[in-house]
């Protein structure tokens, strides 16, 4: 493999982890783990836990997945790896 | 217009836009039949893969099970959401790179073993037929309820509707379908959802909604009030939960990586033109799911006020018309304890055994006497959790219009998911097993003609399923994600992320981490029911959940394996690095 793909799948991988350990913390921690502690907060009629296990995850993983596809198009086109049209 | 001639018109004229797009969209080639060409556009991917993936389970009995269980609901809604993003960082993308038909394909490939395919098209083939014996179920069951023809009659209607879209027009045709379908099912499941909210909550958004206060003047917060009420009347309250929390990870975890590992989803992914089409359609998908599952949890707690305000404490003789029809349908059961002549609707289970078994004769009151026990607690309500989102339009009193919409959308997510099954099924027997392992030399129109066959027997098998139900149905769903979890999500996985990994890895990995999870769900659901409390759980984990040990095993025995044997020959190590890089070398 070519320096430059290497380089390109290290950058990719990187992004990969970051953002699924935001999805590990929305989903995982908040609506699973610390849920008993985040329900004495209030988010307007939800306790916060119950919001996060029940709604707010859900947003996240929308948003994470859109995150990802912006950026990964980015990574292709830095290192030049993008599809042809 | 009745209620039963709008039903009877909106599901007339949802089949015949079906019917229509599979004329319009027939498959010449088995690259159209296995992928549709590759020519699918990432919105309608999105939308395919949103219907393919949300069954009837997903839109007639899932708010149902968080109607009543509350915060423990919310494994569904995160597991099965929290999946597309493992599918859309960690497989879609390279899966689509590698570009072939099938996940046993990339399986046989990637690790150069005939025997690796084989086990592959072994569980495809299980997951795949776990899953579709409930979808034609519950295409049945909405025929029955909503049409009054009986279960059986509908089961074939929904085989013929299903037979013609698939056999015909293989996944161009279930492609557009099933965006068709889409859009039917989620304008049902929103507009009653939207009604109530405005009726509880005055806000039009229904996840909005249920975290406001109600509309009754009294500023109350509508989960509040929710909460008040389950602990008054003894029920565990609506926004905590019972199980615990290793079993909610662990359960949570299993829905996730089995979501990304069920082959009819993962191949949606082979039907777009580009990798980058891949990843942008898996987030169209998931934000199409998330609308659905964002509603559900609000129609859920919707429903539970309604039922206790308008059910607790009132009369039988007085009692509302759907009562009285849901429980000749045997769905609810009253059990008159105190002899009082009201419903009284409290904590725990009203009946032992917990089903009820309804006798021929009427009570004083005029309900149907039971031949079961009455438990301990002073609940005296049995309600079945399946008619929540059919039965909730009807106890709030919408209008007629909406109500029969309800029947439409459970029908196209019932059919939407049963196609897409049945596709992968015969797929797996034209390509997997004919072509690829035991009759190589087949012509392309003769393969395309064993799919067309298998795909035919596939709904035959599955209408006999759906006439001829299996008792333990329901009871084997919990296999089709711990297997997926437990096979393929990790051997796919490490298939693109090491290159290091070779085929004795991988063999051993996916045996160990099915067998295990296979025994340990047959061993409590099977040969010893009776066991199947948290007592007797490994480490607490419960069999719903125990496909993410299957996981953990599957990893750490392939990593241990990969370290003491040959790594793989040259040219799939290129083949790894190929599907790294999205541009073509």
């Amino acid at each position: 493999m070519s320096e430059n793909n290497n380089k390109y799948w290290r950058a990719n991988v990187t992004l990969m982890l970051v953002l699924l350990s935001v999805w590990f913390f929305v989903s995982f921690v908040c609506g699973i783990l610390i849920v008993d502690y985040l329900n004495q907060f209030r988010l307007f009629g939800y306790k916060l836990g119950f919001w996060f296990s029940q709604q707010g995850s859900i947003y996240c993983f929308v948003v994470l997945i859109f995150v990802y596809v912006w950026a990964a198009n980015r990574l292709d086109r830095k290192y030049g790896v993008e599809e042809e049209e | 217009m009745s209620l039963q001639a709008l039903t009877y018109l909106y599901v007339g004229l949802s089949f015949t836009l079906y019917i229509s797009i599979a004329i319009w969209s027939r498959s010449a080639s088995t690259k159209e039949f296995y992928v549709a060409g590759s020519h699918v556009s990432p919105l309608a991917n999105g939308a395919a893969t949103a219907a393919d993936w949300m069954s009837a389970a997903s839109f007639l009995s899932m708010a149902g099970i968080i109607a009543f269980e509350g915060a423990d609901g919310a494994r569904y809604l995160m597991g099965w959401t929290g999946g597309y993003v493992l599918l859309a960082l960690l497989l879609a993308p390279y899966l689509r790179k590698f570009a072939k038909y099938t996940v046993p394909d990339f399986v046989g490939d990637r690790y150069y073993s005939q025997t690796a395919r084989l086990v592959a098209v072994v569980c495809v083939i299980f997951i795949s037929f776990t899953y579709v014996a409930g979808q034609m179920r519950g295409v049945g069951i909405v025929f029955s309820r909503f049409l009054e023809v009986d279960i059986d009659t509908g089961v074939l209607v929904g085989m013929a509707i299903v037979f013609f879209y698939a056999v015909l027009g293989g996944m161009k045709g279930i492609t557009y379908t099933q965006v068709a379908q889409y859009c039917v099912l989620i304008f049902a499941y929103l507009v009653p959802a939207i009604y109530i909210s405005l009726m509880l909550t005055g806000n039009p958004l229904p996840m909005l909604g249920f975290g406001s206060t109600m509309n009754d003047g009294s500023g109350v917060y509508l989960l509040d009030r929710l909460d008040s009420l389950t602990t008054e009347l003894g029920m565990t309250a609506f926004t905590a939960g019972n199980k615990s929390t290793v079993d909610m990870f662990f359960i949570t975890a299993a829905l996730m990586a089995g979501t990304a590992g069920l082959p009819h989803v993962i191949v949606r992914f082979f039907t777009v033109p580009r990798v980058r089409d891949a990843r942008i359609s898996a987030g169209y998908a998931l934000l199409f799911i998330a609308l659905l599952y964002t509603t559900a949890p609000a129609v859920a707690a919707f429903a539970r006020i309604n039922i206790i305000n308008s059910v607790e404490g009132m009369s039988y003789s007085v009692a509302p018309a759907w009562f009285s029809k849901w429980e000749d349908s045997g769905l609810i059961a009253w059990l008159d304890k105190n002899g009082d002549g009201k419903v009284q609707y409290r904590g725990g289970n009203a009946l032992v055994p917990v089903k009820p078994q309804y006798l021929e004769s009427r009570g004083l009151n005029g309900e149907r006497l039971l031949a079961n026990g009455g438990s301990l607690a002073p609940n005296e309500l049995y309600i079945d959790r399946d008619i929540i989102v059919l039965a909730h339009p009807e106890i709030t009193k919408l209008p007629n219009w909406i109500i029969a919409l309800v029947a439409a959308g459970g029908l196209a997510a019932a059919l939407s998911t049963a196609a897409g099954l049945l596709l992968v099924i015969s797929t797996a027997v034209s390509h997997d097993l004919l072509k690829k392992t035991f009759m190589p030399h087949i012509s392309e129109r003769q393969e395309l003609l064993f799919a067309r066959i298998a795909a035919a027997c596939a709904v035959a098998i599955a209408g006999l399923f759906g006439i001829y139900p299996v008792g333990f149905v329901a009871e084997v769903v919990a296999f089709a994600f711990g297997l997926a979890a437990a096979s393929f999500f990790p051997v796919i996985l490490l298939g693109i992320f090491s290159k290091r990994m070779n085929k004795e890895a991988a063999i051993s990995g996916m045996i160990v981490g099915l067998t295990f999870t296979f025994s340990y769900i047959v061993y409590f659901k099977f040969i010893s029911p009776e066991m199947n409390n948290a007592a007797h759980w490994w480490l607490g984990i419960s069999p719903e959940g125990i496909g993410t040990l299957g996981m953990i095993l599957n990893f750490a025995v392939s990593l241990l394996v990969c370290r003491f044997t040959p790594p793989p020959p040259l040219e799939v190590q290129q083949l790894v690095e190929n599907i790294r890089i999205p541009k073509q070398l």
